[in-house]
Order: C-alpha cells, then structure tokens, then sequence
C-alpha cells in the first residue's frame, strides 16, 4: 500500500510539491531557531560556569553578600581542610579555589615611572599545577592571541583588548598595583607572557589571569580564596545533581554560628541565571507550539485547496467502491510519507543551516560592549541530536493534523451527486 | 489697620533678625577661624592609623610633611610591609614610591577615590587640604548639644566644581572653633563619610584634635582611626621634600 501510494506522490507531485516545500521550510526554520536558543544557553551556561560561577561555588556567607566588590578580607581561609573535607563527601566534584581581585596595571617608562596605566580585574586560577583542569576547562590555550602560557610564577596573561591598549607585546614588564586581603599596598612587577581573549566583552575590557599560588602569596591569602568553584562530573551541569549537593551542604553548614561559614550556591543562583534559563527554555516550547499550531492551518489550507483539486478523484474512487473510511485513511498515510519528505528535507537544511552558524556564529561584541554580566559575544548555534527531531516530529504532526481536518470533506461527498458532476 | 498690622510684622522681623544675629555669629567668620585651627603655612606630623579589619586590625605608621595646600609629602615607617613607602602630592597629582619594586607610580583620575591602605580614605581624602572658606559657602542652621559641648550645625555648600563632597554638615565647638563631628555627601544628596573628632589640644595658639575617626558610611565596620601623635605647625621645610626626584632616596 505504502509503495502504491509513494508512486502516487512522484508520479504526480502537483499534489505534493506545495505541502513538501511548505513543511520543509518551517521545519528548517523550527531547527535553525532551536539550534540558536540551544547554542546561546549552552554557551552562556559554559561561560558562566567556566569563568565565574561554576556548577557550584562556595564562598563565606559575607563574601556572598557582597561579592560584586571583590571583598577578599572576607575570602575563605584554611581552604585546604575544607576542600578536603569537599573530596571526602563528594568525590566526582573537581574543586578548584580561585581569587578575584582589583588594581591597577602600571606599565614603566625607560625612567621606571608610569608610562601608561589603566584599571584591571585579576582573575587567580590554578595554571600552573600540573593536577590542576583549569588550564584546559578555561580553554586558555584556544585562546591565546599572542606569546605563551605562563611557565613561571611571576608570569601573566592578559586580554589582548588590553595589552592593546596599553601597547604591551609578550615579554614586557608592567607593575601591578593592588591591596592585599587586609588592605595593604601591593607592587608587584609581572611579565606578561601572552595574551588572551575571554570572548566575553566584561572580561576583554581589562582582565589578567595570574597564577592562584602567586596570587595567594602577593595578596596575604596563603591557604586562602576568594571563591572555591565545584564542576560536576565530566564537567556537564547536571541541575539537579548541583541542587542536591547545595542542599546538603548548606545542611551540614547550617548550624555553624561562625561569621564566615561557607555557604553554597549553584550555577542558576548567580549572575540572574535561573530566570533567563527558565525564559529561554519557555520561548523555546513557545516557539515548537506556535510552529505546530500555525503549520496545521497552513497545511489545513493546502489540503483543502488539495482536496477541491483532488474532489474528481475521490468522487471516482468512491464510485468505484472504495469505503470513505478507507479513502480518508489512504490519505492519512500519504500526509505522513509527504510530511516525512518535507521534514526530513527541512531537517537537513536546518542543521546545515545551524552548522554554518555553529562554525562561524554571529558577531555582537559590539552590541555587548557595554555589558557587565558573563556573555559570549559571538553567539553560536549548537547541534544536539534532539534536533534531529525537534522540527521532523512538529513537522509530521502538523501535516497529519491539516490533512486530518481537511480531508474530513471526504465523509461529505456523495456518490449520486458525482455522477450528476460526470455527466456535465 | 493696614498700617498697625504692617508695623507689627515689620516689628517683629526686627527682633527676629535681631535675636539671630546676637546667637550666631557670621557663619563665614566660623569657617575662617576653623580653617585658622586645622590649616598652616607648614605642618610636620607623625601619626599612625588604626584600620579595623573584619578579621583584624592594623597600624600603620607614618611621619607627615606639607607646606601650603598643595604640596604633601609622607613616609610610611610601619608596618614592615609598608616601610620605606613613599607618597607626595604636588597640586592634584600624587606619586607613589614602592621600594619593594623601586617603581614610582602616579595616580590619578578615578584612581583616587580608591581607598587608602584598606582605609576608609581615599587618596583623595588624603590630599584634600583646601580652605573650607574658599571652595564653600557656609550658614548655621542650629545650636545643637554634643557630649555636653555647645556645638553650631553649619551646612557648607560647594562653590567650585572640582570637589570631593557637594555638601558638608559640621558640628563645631563654640569654644574652640573646631568641628566636633562632620558629615560629607555627595551631589545626590548620599551621606558618603563621617568624620568624628576627638581629643583636642591646643599647641601654638590653634586648637587641633589628636584623633580623628573616619567613616565609610557605604561599608560596614568601625571605621578608620587616625592618631596625631605629634605635630609641629609653621616648621621649616627643605624644599627637597618636595621632589620627586627624591622620592627614591
């Protein structure tokens, strides 16, 4: 039957072009948007999560509170016994202790006095701890622009925007200035072995990334860290993973009267994460129902216009004896295999599509440029399997559906009256 | 009876203006003999400022040189940490010597309102030393009582732009023409720092206090203490303090 009926269809594609090329086009259009929201949450998960917030971060309940000053007098000390006691309780979590801190980058002129200078945030990782994932989880070798990865202590890398700006080139002394946790003065002269790009205009402003050890040291912070961020299992968020452990630790931590007992907070706690993950997950299931709704009228239309074209030949095949159940059902069975066609043709456009915007992304530095919060400004889309069928199901579905509605005309004719037709 | 009711109010303006004037004095002739008290042609001073912590407090010590209003020179002597720093400001400029480095860094901008040393000063507070009488226009609005001392509340209004506080609110002592308490805010209106002052001695005729607390209101915490152990007024200065030329000796 099935054979009988994809003969039909490429024998005679007036009555299958219309509806193929209209599935195709918003199934494509369905896997391209999808592929988009779906890059642009995962990049800003990954981002978030690798740069500022990881799956999970603890910090002292004040830090917490006041943590967009940066204020390391409140930092977590005697890290070492609690990241201990973090291994002990969930082994599958990599934690990794890291220090953000302000100053000021003071490059010297031939006189050693200041040339140039201009604000920076220095952002403290384990770069040079051979145990240590950060090197890779931060992707800092992807992303260097210039020279090298630090090799020794007193090295640093700093976004190219602003070694730019400050007319720095690899192997150029600068002189950091800062205040210690406590608030004393801090001068500290640096090579800058490298420089990198974030991908994130907040960050590309005037960031540079200085190894945690030295950092501790320079800063008074010994056995010390601003935040200490925790990274689920092979490194993929897992929501409900990450909100058990908070639960749990906040549990145990609950009682401990200590001004600076650590509290814990997961990736959708911070940086305003939850509602716009909750928003783009909302827009996403929005935009399916909408296409699903708007495509059953469209292809309700097409089928009806389908219908009247194709009136003759229902006339005939009922004349000829077939049932009105058995027409309806041949034609429901043909709307699957012409929605099969559109949609897996959309679908292979649509990811071709995504691809292409997965690979090369669209620009909006400038855009972003102003922005404070952890964005990529490139956004990219992101190929997941699910996309294989998140336009092909709607795709079918809103075929069947319009063929359904229109073809219930079916039920309708009457025999007698097409043979008054045929003798016209 | 138009007439008997003007005579009336004017009569009653007049020992209105009268009784003001006889309980306040011109606010401006205040601001001046505050200026006279807490400014000099020359000052030496060694002081040491107690910085509570969250966790801890410091003391950092240091010994003070200005000449004028606009030159400054200090050297930090304590802690170890901070010992042989050096900062000068010369007008609006400042220098900062690090012998650690042997680097001399200029700050300036925006930079200056960073806090000092952990402080809550800024370097900006730090080289603030103009005459309250010439960058503000003064009135007394209040005879307050403060720890059983009869105070004026004045409120001083900026008359240049190039200021760190818009509005000040000073208490000042009727005796010795000091401010016993002094709130600074911002254009908006934001109370920004309070400043209690504490201790007051008199040396060569001009009442100065010995210890000062300054106040971040936009942090929590105790604030700063700063602490005049000695000071010498209209010294001799040798210009070399003065240059930053020096600042690396």
């Amino acid at each position: 039957m099935i054979r009988f009926l994809v003969k039909g269809i490429l024998r005679d594609p007036s009555k299958s072009i219309i509806p193929i090329f209209v599935i195709s086009i918003g199934v494509m259009v369905t896997v391209v948007v999808s592929g988009m929201i779906k890059g642009i949450l995962s990049d800003i998960v990954n981002q978030n999560a690798n740069l500022d917030t990881g799956h999970l971060k603890i910090m002292t309940k004040p830090y917490a509170d006041n943590k967009d000053q940066l204020p390391n007098d409140l930092a977590i000390l005697d890290l070492s016994i609690l990241k201990e006691s973090l291994e002990l309780n969930y082994p599958n979590v990599d934690w990794a202790p890291r220090i953000k801190f302000g100053g000021i980058i003071d490059v010297p002129d031939k006189n050693g006095e200041t040339k140039i200078q201009g604000p920076t945030i220095g952002l403290a990782y384990s770069i040079l701890n051979k145990e240590s994932k950060e090197l890779k989880r931060l992707g800092i070798e992807n992303s260097l622009i210039k020279g090298e990865i630090p090799k020794s202590e007193n090295q640093i890398l700093i976004s190219d925007e602003f070694a730019n700006k400050l007319s720095l080139n690899p192997g150029d002394e600068i002189t950091f200035f800062g205040s210690t946790m406590e608030g004393s003065m801090v001068f500290e002269k640096v090579i800058m072995s490298g420089t990198i790009r974030f991908g994130t205009p907040v960050l590309d402003k005037g960031s540079f990334i200085m190894d945690l050890t030295y950092a501790q040291k320079i800063l008074d912070m010994e056995d010390g860290a601003g935040e200490l961020l925790g990274f689920l299992d092979k490194e993929i968020y897992n929501p409900i993973k990450a909100e058990e452990i908070k639960k749990d630790f906040n549990k145990k931590n609950a009682n401990n009267l200590d001004e600076f007992a650590p509290i814990m907070l997961t990736l959708r706690d911070q940086n305003d994460l939850a509602p716009t993950l909750d928003l783009m997950d909302l827009i996403t299931g929005i935009f399916i129902l909408v296409f699903v709704l708007a495509m059953s009228l469209v292809l309700w239309n097409t089928g009806l216009m389908g219908g009247l074209r194709r009136y003759n030949e229902f006339g005939i095949r009922l004349a000829l004896g077939e049932s009105k159940p058995k027409v309806y059902k041949f034609l429901l069975i043909e709307s699957l295999i012409i929605g099969s066609i559109g949609s897996f043709i959309g679908t292979i456009l649509g990811i071709s599509f995504c691809y292409y915007l997965q690979e090369v992304g669209l620009d909006f530095s400038d855009e972003l440029a102003g922005a404070s919060i952890v964005m990529p400004s490139i956004m990219r889309a992101h190929i997941s399997v699910d996309l294989f069928f998140v336009g092909f199901v709607p795709g079918l579905i809103s075929m069947f559906l319009g063929t359904a509605l229109s073809g219930r005309g079916i039920f309708k004719r009457e025999t007698a009256r097409l043979f008054k037709e045929l003798e016209v | 009876m138009k007439l008997t009711f003007r005579i009336i109010v004017i009569f009653f303006i007049s020992i209105k203006l009268y009784s003001q004037n006889k309980t306040f004095p011109s606010a401006s002739s205040v601001i001046k003999k505050i200026d006279f008290n807490m400014l000099s042609k020359s000052q030496i001073i060694n002081s040491e400022m107690i910085v509570y912590g969250k966790r801890k407090s410091r003391t950092i010590k240091s010994r003070g040189y200005s000449e004028g209003l606009n030159k400054n020179f200090t050297e930090y002597l304590y802690p170890e940490r901070e010992k042989g720093t050096k900062m000068l400001r010369l007008d609006n400029r400042l220098w900062i010597y690090s012998p650690s480095t042997d680097r001399i860094i200029q700050l300036s901008g925006h930079l200056l309102r960073q806090s000092l040393m952990g402080s809550d000063l800024s370097y900006e507070d730090m080289m603030e030393e103009r005459k309250l009488s010439e960058i503000y226009s003064a009135k007394i609005v209040a005879e307050e009582k403060i720890e059983d001392r009869d105070v004026w509340k004045m409120e001083l209004t900026a008359l240049v732009d190039d200021i760190n506080y818009f509005k000040r609110i000073l208490w000042v002592d009727k005796q010795m023409y000091v401010p016993i308490k002094e709130d600074l805010f911002a254009k908006s209106g934001e109370l920004l720092k309070r400043i209690s002052f504490y201790n007051f001695k008199k040396t060569d005729g001009r009442w100065y206090p010995r210890k000062m607390n300054y106040k971040d209101m936009l942090k929590n915490g105790k604030g700063t203490d700063f602490i005049v152990n000695e000071i010498k007024f209209n010294v001799s200065i040798p210009d070399q303090y003065f240059l930053k030329s020096t600042l690396k000796e």
